[in-house]
């Protein structure tokens, strides 16, 4: 069996393990989330972000790349149609693993690997804005709005977390008192 | 075949066996519902990870 990049090897053969990484990906695909065992999970990340980043470059020969390792064309479509539009704002770091512990019966340690959402607009406008500001020091206005449009933006946000915390707590004691 | 000459007293095989222990596992408090978790996982009692809900517990 080849070395894989990243990871431990799955299944018992070659074979078996192309047909895990795939069935895992036509599932991810299919349902957005799936829960799987860390070690399959760290080993699908790599995988299925590629194909993702074929659903992006949309054309006939990104699909039958695909198609070679996704055999189901429903899913396919899916991926071309939605996943990859959806990622257009966002270069790579389409999925998140998050470990949910030890599984009940063989204590496997056990994770959900699910589609992040899709990134705001924003980021890639202020990211092709810096270097604009960056290459024209001349102009400090534009350089200074953005900054400025930027700690605007930060500081409600951190404002929300905040009060969505203090939210968070009292219904915590709230359900406590019901308990 | 080679095999033991002596039978192992109760008292080597107890003495070998007071080594078999169980470790504590490492625990931290949900910042959410304040119950133990493990570092690094989603706790099991409210299911939240980052105060982000990943799992429904039972």
């Amino acid at each position: 069996m080849p070395t894989p990049t990243k990871g431990p090897r799955l299944g018992s053969g070659p074979a078996h393990e192309r047909l895990m990484l795939a069935n895992l990906a036509s599932s991810l695909f299919q349902h957005g989330r799936i829960k799987t065992t860390e070690a399959k999970a760290k080993r699908l990340r790599p995988y299925a972000e590629k194909l993702i980043t074929l659903g992006k470059r949309g054309d006939l020969h990104a699909r039958r790349l695909a198609l070679r390792k996704i055999t189901d064309k429903a899913i396919v479509h899916e991926l071309f149609t939605e996943i990859g539009p959806r990622y257009e704002n966002r270069d790579g770091g389409y999925t998140r693993i998050t470990k949910i512990g030890p599984r009940k019966g063989d204590n496997a340690p056990m994770a959900v690997i699910e589609l992040v959402e899709a990134a705001p607009a924003k980021p890639a406008a202020s990211r092709s804005a810096a270097p604009a500001a960056q290459a024209e020091p001349a102009q400090e206005e534009g350089t200074a709005a953005p900054e400025a449009g930027e700690q605007a933006a930060e500081e409600p946000t951190s404002g929300q977390t905040a009060q969505a915390e203090e939210a968070a707590q009292a219904e915590d004691e709230s359900s406590d008192e019901k308990k | 075949m080679a095999v033991p000459k002596r039978k192992k007293s109760r008292a080597r095989t107890r003495i070998r066996r007071s080594q078999w222990k169980a470790s504590r596992p490492v625990l931290t408090s949900c910042p959410r519902c304040r119950d133990p978790k493990l570092p690094h996982v989603a706790c099991p009692t409210c299911g939240t990870y980052n105060n982000r809900q990943v799992v429904n517990p039972a």
